[in-house]
């Protein structure tokens, strides 16, 4: 028969579409900001995690747990100090371990990191969920002046196979103290990862040697200047120190006391660390950020919830009529806060749905963007149980703040009597 | 004699911090009859009705509404008093605009169990009060789909008659009902509701400024003589 109490919210609402649609387009636009941020930063520490997997140990010199995983792995500043070539020999030669691949870092390519390492880097770094790093064109380096370029580093500075590049000796810009006199050859392109690894220059360990052949003091020896490349390739490049070693064990189950004999019983002091323990120590670090962010979000819902609120509030003057009609049908106080109250609720709750589509359907657009131009994964941003837990609780609370109307309503439906002067 | 619907005694009502409005000795309506109650606008007609309605709490006396004292329920109670038994038709804007003919009709039904018990036994909601807008002169399929803020005053204040009339209620309360309305739909109006009223045998009580309408009722009371309130507050 009719409508009931919750068809009477729906029409009464609909009766007043263009202040209900904004009240709900303000709650979907808050809630579609905090899912995203929650989503986001999920997805955010997700690859996070996955920047490097497969590596039971990084050894360094010893520094800080998050600054030997910050340059090893994030080419993010710089080693304080190297390991000597020796004492790389003597990790790979340990019995407990099956591969150690060594990386020395230093040098760049127009603000791109040169890492130097072997060709097993490319067997053993695994980033995600243990994927392999793969060619996109090309293959790895073979000669001497070979590099292998990141997906990013190729994107953005529209190299090709065959391109040359000069590497510049340190971060720097460039200009007096670029390598130009030993240029590479680009021979292998890499696949998106989502990883620093995109934005890496790939070249081998006895390349960083020879490009410093006449740097030995740190500058520049404009005598070194004439040796010719046939002179070079026949000295012997072996290096001197590597900056770090990304080690995998035969036994995982052996980590621990590989890495106490590691910091402890080498010739010369060393830091091993776990690359999983040290990231999760490094986000919390920066989950601080992400909180805060998160906490900002939740405030501009709380900033949705209130125009509830308000449109709700305002619009209680025009229906003072309304409200005495149905008073007067034989509405108890109860269906009137019932009326008001399913009001919040329904608006709450519409707009909590819209948010929760809107941030999926911008994650839907966003995704490929995302993957394709910066090689981010958009992963476990799809809907889930923090969706139905949001929705859950901006209805609740809109509900709860709907009790304030709805006594204003109740109130004034009392001193109002059956008629209201118009 | 028939049975009062409604009886007050010693009736007093003032808002606060206000003279009293309201000062009734005695007033009677008996069931099936149809009173006109006549008093200028300000005289407290419409206090009275909300009073007798249930909607406003009186401040002493008795107001005995179908045997109950209102005085003595609380608001819930007297809420449902009402809900079961009093059809209410305003000066104007009666209708909700959000809701359809038929659905302004049927409104009191889904706030008393009585009244839907009442017309489920009569073929339903609907069908009851497609029946009561007809004996009012709705008839027209294509009038009764149109949005209620559509219809004419006439028309919207025989929407609320139906609507008061739905589920046989013991008391239907006019307040001016007319007041919006030219001559001719006035006094049909009058005859309609009238009508209705007594074939469904609830007693009408019909407030107006307008005493030359005292001659189609049943018997007809001026406020001022009843209420003893409204001399002092002229006075002053």
């Amino acid at each position: 028969m009719g409508v009931s109490i919750f068809g009477l919210a729906w029409r009464s609402l609909m009766n007043r579409k263009v202040s209900a649609l904004l009240t709900i387009f303000a709650i979907a636009l808050s809630v579609a900001l905090f899912l995203g941020v929650e989503k986001a930063r999920n997805a955010a520490k997700e690859g996070f995690d996955n920047t490097i997997s497969g590596t039971e140990l990084i050894v360094g010199a010893p520094s800080g747990q998050i600054n030997l995983l910050l340059y090893s792995v994030f080419r993010l500043g710089n080693a304080t100090a190297e390991i000597s070539w020796p004492t790389y020999e003597a990790i790979a030669a340990r019995n407990d371990v099956a591969w150690a691949v060594p990386i020395s870092l230093g040098d760049s390519h127009r603000g791109y990191r040169v890492l130097g390492t072997t060709q097993s880097y490319f067997e053993h770094y695994k980033y995600g969920q243990r994927q392999s790093l793969t060619f996109a064109d090309g293959e790895m380096f073979d000669d001497l002046f070979d590099a292998v370029i990141g997906a990013e580093v190729a994107k953005q500075l529209g190299y090709e196979i065959g391109s040359p590049l000069v590497i510049t000796h340190g971060l720097g810009a460039g200009g007096l103290s670029d390598h130009e006199n030993r240029p590479f050859r680009i021979v292998g392109i890499l696949r998106p990862t989502g990883t620093p690894v995109d934005q890496t220059i790939h070249v081998s360990l006895e390349a960083i040697t020879a490009i410093h052949v006449g740097w030995e003091t740190g500058a520049r020896n404009p005598l070194a200047d004439n040796i010719p490349e046939e002179t070079i390739r026949s000295f012997n490049l072996t290096p001197r120190t590597v900056t770090a070693v990304f080690v995998g064990l035969k036994n995982r189950a052996t980590v621990l006391r590989t890495r106490r004999d590691l910091n402890t019983n080498m010739s010369e002091p060393l830091l091993a660390i776990i690359p999983g323990q040290a990231l999760a120590e490094l986000w919390q670090v920066m989950s601080t950020a992400e909180r805060v962010l998160l906490a900002i979000s939740a405030f501009v819902i709380a900033v949705g919830l209130v125009s509830i609120l308000t449109s709700i509030l305002t619009s209680l003057n025009e229906r003072r009529r309304e409200m005495s009609i149905l008073r007067a049908t034989g509405a108890r106080a109860s269906h009137i806060v019932t009326l008001l109250i399913a009001e919040a609720a329904v608006l709450g709750f519409l707009g909590a749905v819209f948010g929760a589509i809107l941030i999926q359907l911008i994650f839907a657009v966003a995704a490929p963007i995302l993957s394709a131009q910066y090689g981010v994964a958009l992963t476990g941003t799809g809907p889930g149980l923090v969706d139905l837990y949001t929705i859950g609780a901006v209805t609740l609370a809109a509900l709860v703040l709907g009790i304030w109307p709805a006594i204003t309503a109740l109130r004034r439906s009392l001193a109002d009597g059956l008629t209201v002067k118009l | 004699m028939t049975r009062p619907i409604v009886s007050l005694s010693d009736l007093s009502f003032a808002w606060p911090d206000q003279p009293p409005v309201l000062d009734v000795q005695a007033f009677e309506l008996r069931a099936g009859e149809r009173l006109f109650l006549r008093g200028p606008s300000g005289s407290g007609k419409s206090t009275l009705l909300g009073v007798i309605a249930g909607v406003l709490e009186a401040g002493g006396g008795e107001v005995h509404v179908l045997d109950k004292d209102l005085t003595k329920l609380s608001g819930g109670e007297r809420d449902r008093v009402r809900a079961d038994h009093l059809g209410v038709i305003f000066q104007m804007f009666n209708l909700v605009p959000y809701l359809s003919v038929v659905q302004n009709v049927v409104l009191p039904c889904r706030f008393s169990n009585r009244r839907l018990n009442e017309v489920n036994s009569a073929g339903g909601p609907e069908a009851e009060a497609k029946r009561l807008l007809a004996r009012l002169g709705l008839k027209d399929d294509a009038l009764i789909s149109r949005k209620v803020t559509e219809l004419s005053v006439g028309q919207q204040q025989r929407v609320a008659a139906a609507r008061a009339l739905i589920g046989n209620p013991a008391l239907i309360i006019a307040d001016e009902p007319t007041s919006a309305l030219d001559a001719d739909s006035r006094d049909r109006f009058i005859e309609l509701l009238s009508d209705e009223a007594q074939k469904s045998g609830a007693a009408l009580l019909f407030v107006s400024h307008d005493g030359a309408l005292a001659s189609l009722f049943d018997r007809a009371i001026d406020l001022a003589e009843i209420n003893r309130a409204t001399t002092a507050a002229e006075v002053a």
